[in-house]
């Protein structure tokens, strides 16, 4: 018996040991890059992104358009996922204690004006053209009703009116034409239409994923597209870009493309590469998007929006781009 | 006589009041693997959505797919695990086995990166582990205890099962929090704990092999003579029937925080709600089984859980609704989880014990498959207050057709436990 406690404590010993030299080894070190208050979301030729160089990882920086490999303007403040358009940031991050979450809207000056607690892991978030509407999607852990699958809520604020949809699920949803409920439903990767009512998103049910048109004052989305995620509603409103699952199936990883709306056509981008990520347009003909390096780094890169050309790296240790004119 | 007594020659004489100190060593030291491992496991869990989805960029399609392996097909593995335990007569062995699986799976996390097929292989390398123990594991607990002590066995091991559920998630934010988000530390000391789990037993649980009956007993014929037993395959059936009119936790949870409009954010705190009240009772329910009889006590659990249904779009309202629904769905886990195996366990031949119970545990959990998928659609087609009130008539038949299926089990139990 001594014995076998014996090996039982060197045993515990040995694996703490192990567990806390690992932990010090791979502690994250605190950014150092100078951080300067000096940073304004006011339109201009400017890419707003999420760094993730060692030195500032996490913060929101910022890139000329015309130099984007260039030196980059460190924000103080950290987001895990960030966008902004017409003068508003979106910046979802974690809310003080460990496991929640919160959208924090930013003003001009990036400055956070206002916070809404989310819950559940952030993952998507877009600004409309003018900067009224903010939106956001949160995976939900926990919330295994649908058996296995996984399951999203996607919420959004009127900036102006300050109303607020926490879950888009009460919508009316017509699905090839038809009305159509079901326990299932899941919405994510919401963009908006210039007219501050209409908007677009991935909506999925019974394992299958549509590109629905929703209109806000209705209450109400359509299916309109089948296999199309994370929509990007480019300014003139006539195109989205999106990544679609190759053969339908995510295990083979996604293409990114862009869909006519007009035509219903579409257009395979000539990235090759699996990218699994809500694309921008950084202008009317340049689609922009993060692939990552490893765990917690990536790189943003960009591709022409016709299929032509090849992709190219835009800015290293970076994520989460949006031009900002 | 059990080994269990020889252990302790003296807890006979002891008061009634100590009576968990009745109980054979190797349960607590099966008790305490499971806590280790548990506490393991649930770290894994509680960071594992926020690591694919900020640490990797997975979208909710890609989570979906790793999520499947989850419920991949490790029922049949079950099976297998549990009768290959029978047959080379070694359940530590396959219980080990499982538990080292789950143990290097934590390393697998490491070294997937953040390649999706390579992550959902090693989620479901864990789940085969987690499928492979829990057999063995149950048939030790039975071979370490004296029959009229299987539901205080049990639930004490419940107990401390859940003691490490509880403890898992607070292990891994404090983790996070000391090192800056660094998820890998996390499921670096997820391995190092279940590493301790799976040292803790090697050195300290006992395999019963001497009490074996000689090789040969256990074979494909003799597996076909189980199923031919009465009390075995109503023992099978009555898990299939309680196992699909059981609707599942997501849906319990669902319909709670639908009907109280409660922020999202207490989505997790309702299983906690419930894990509180299944700890505190788990034990204190499995010495009453013993006492009154095990299949009152989980006849008495499923009445329970149509009091849940029936809450859900019932008179209460507001905290005493979460409250009293959590204390209950709680109590009808602890008056079901364990008992059930203490139930079964003297009907089992001691030779084709793990086998008996691998047969048990998947049976519920595939029949609890399909209730979620046949729910899912009754809620989608009746609406939700209907689909619950259903349930709660379906599982109101079904503690009927059990307690008509089970009748006289426990009873005659006994005595071929004794006499084993």
């Amino acid at each position: 018996m001594k014995r076998r406690v014996l090996f039982a404590l060197l045993g515990a010993v040995l694996l703490t040991a192990t567990a806390i030299g690992y932990s010090v080894f791979t502690a994250r070190e605190h950014p150092v890059a100078q951080a300067t208050d000096a940073l304004s979301l006011a339109a201009g030729p400017r890419i707003l992104f999420r760094s993730t160089a060692s030195d500032s990882e996490g913060r929101l920086a910022m890139v000329a358009k015309a130099a984007p490999g260039g030196p980059r303007q460190v924000s103080a403040l950290s987001c895990l996922r960030v966008y902004a358009a017409g003068g508003t940031g979106a910046c979802l991050r974690q809310d003080g204690a460990l496991a929640t979450f919160q959208v924090a809207i930013l003003d001009r000056a990036m400055t956070v004006v206002k916070a809404i607690p989310l819950v559940g892991v952030p993952n998507r978030t877009r600004v409309s053209a003018d900067g009224r509407l903010v939106a956001w999607t949160v995976f939900v852990a926990g919330d295994s009703y649908n058996n296995g699958r996984f399951s999203t809520r996607a919420g959004l604020i009127d900036l102006r009116s300050q109303d607020m949809v926490d879950s888009l699920e009460f919508l009316s949803v017509t699905l090839d034409g038809r009305p159509y409920t079901a326990a299932d439903l899941n919405f994510w990767g919401v963009t908006f239409a210039a007219d501050d009512n209409h908007f677009y998103a991935t909506m999925s049910t019974a394992g299958h994923r549509y590109l629905v048109a929703g209109d806000i004052a209705a209450k109400s989305v359509r299916t309109i597209a089948e296999n199309v995620e994370c929509p990007s509603l480019s300014a003139d409103g006539r195109r989205i870009a999106f990544k679609s699952a190759i053969d339908g199936d995510p295990a083979k990883g996604w293409r990114l493309s862009v869909l006519d709306l007009a035509s219903g056509t579409r257009t395979a981008l000539a990235e090759t590469r699996s990218v699994d990520d809500q694309p921008a347009w950084l202008d009317q003909n340049t689609i922009g998007y993060a692939v990552p390096r490893g765990t917690g780094d990536s790189d943003v890169w960009a591709v022409p929006a016709d299929g032509s050309g090849g992709p190219r790296l835009l800015i290293p240790h970076a994520e989460s781009p949006a031009a900002l004119g | 006589m059990y080994l269990s007594t020889i252990d302790q020659p003296h807890a006979e004489q002891r008061s009634r009041g100590r009576a968990l100190f009745l109980l054979s060593g190797n349960v607590f030291a099966l008790g305490a693997v499971s806590l280790v491992t548990d506490i393991s496991s649930e770290m894994v869990t509680a960071v594992l959505p926020v690591y694919l989805v900020l640490g990797l960029h997975l979208s909710p399609v890609a989570y979906g797919v790793v999520d499947g392996a989850y419920t991949g097909a490790t029922a049949l593995l079950r099976l297998v695990g549990g009768y290959v335990a029978d047959v080379v007569r070694r359940r530590k062995l396959i219980a080990g086995l499982g538990y080292g699986m789950s143990a290097v799976a934590k390393l697998g996390l490491l070294a997937a990166g953040n390649a999706v097929g390579a992550i959902g292989a090693v989620i479901a390398i864990d789940r085969t582990g987690k499928g492979l123990r829990t057999a063995p594991r149950d048939a030790l607990i039975t071979l370490s205890t004296p029959p009229q002590l299987y539901g205080r066995a049990f639930g004490v091991h419940r107990m401390m099962d859940t003691i490490g559920a509880f403890a898992g998630p607070l292990v891994a934010l404090g983790i996070l929090a000391a090192t800056a988000q660094a998820y890998d530390a996390v499921f670096m000391a997820s391995f190092c704990i279940a590493a301790f789990g799976v040292l803790v037993l090697v050195l300290f649980v006992r395999d019963h092999r001497g009490e074996q009956p000689p090789k040969g007993t256990v074979s494909p014929s003799a597996l076909v003579g189980l199923m031919r037993m009465g009390q075995v395959r109503r023992l099978v059936l009555a898990a299939c029937l309680a196992g699909m009119v059981t609707i599942g936790d997501g849906f319990v949870y669902l319909l709670l925080q639908q009907r109280e409009e409660l922020g999202i954010g207490w989505f997790p705190l309702l299983a906690v709600g419930t894990n509180l009240s299944y700890l505190l009772l788990a034990t204190p329910l499995g010495v009453l089984a013993d006492k009154v009889g095990r299949l009152k006590v989980v006849l008495g659990g499923y009445g329970v859980l149509v009091l849940v249904y029936l809450l859900l779009f019932g008179p209460l309202g507001g905290w005493p609704l979460l409250v009293v629904a959590l204390a209950l769905y709680g109590l009808f886990y602890a008056a079901t989880d364990g008992v059930l195996m203490a139930l079964a366990g003297p009907v089992l031949p001691k030779a084709l014990r793990t086998t008996g119970i691998a047969l048990i545990q998947t049976g519920q959990a595939l029949s609890y498959l399909v209730s979620s998928v046949l729910f899912g659609l009754a809620w989608t087609v009746w609406g939700p207050a209907s689909a619950s009130r259903i349930a709660a008539v379906l599982v109101a038949v079904a503690v009927l057709v059990v307690g008509l299926l089970l009748r006289g089990l426990s009873a005659k139990s006994e005595t071929v436990g004794e006499q084993a």
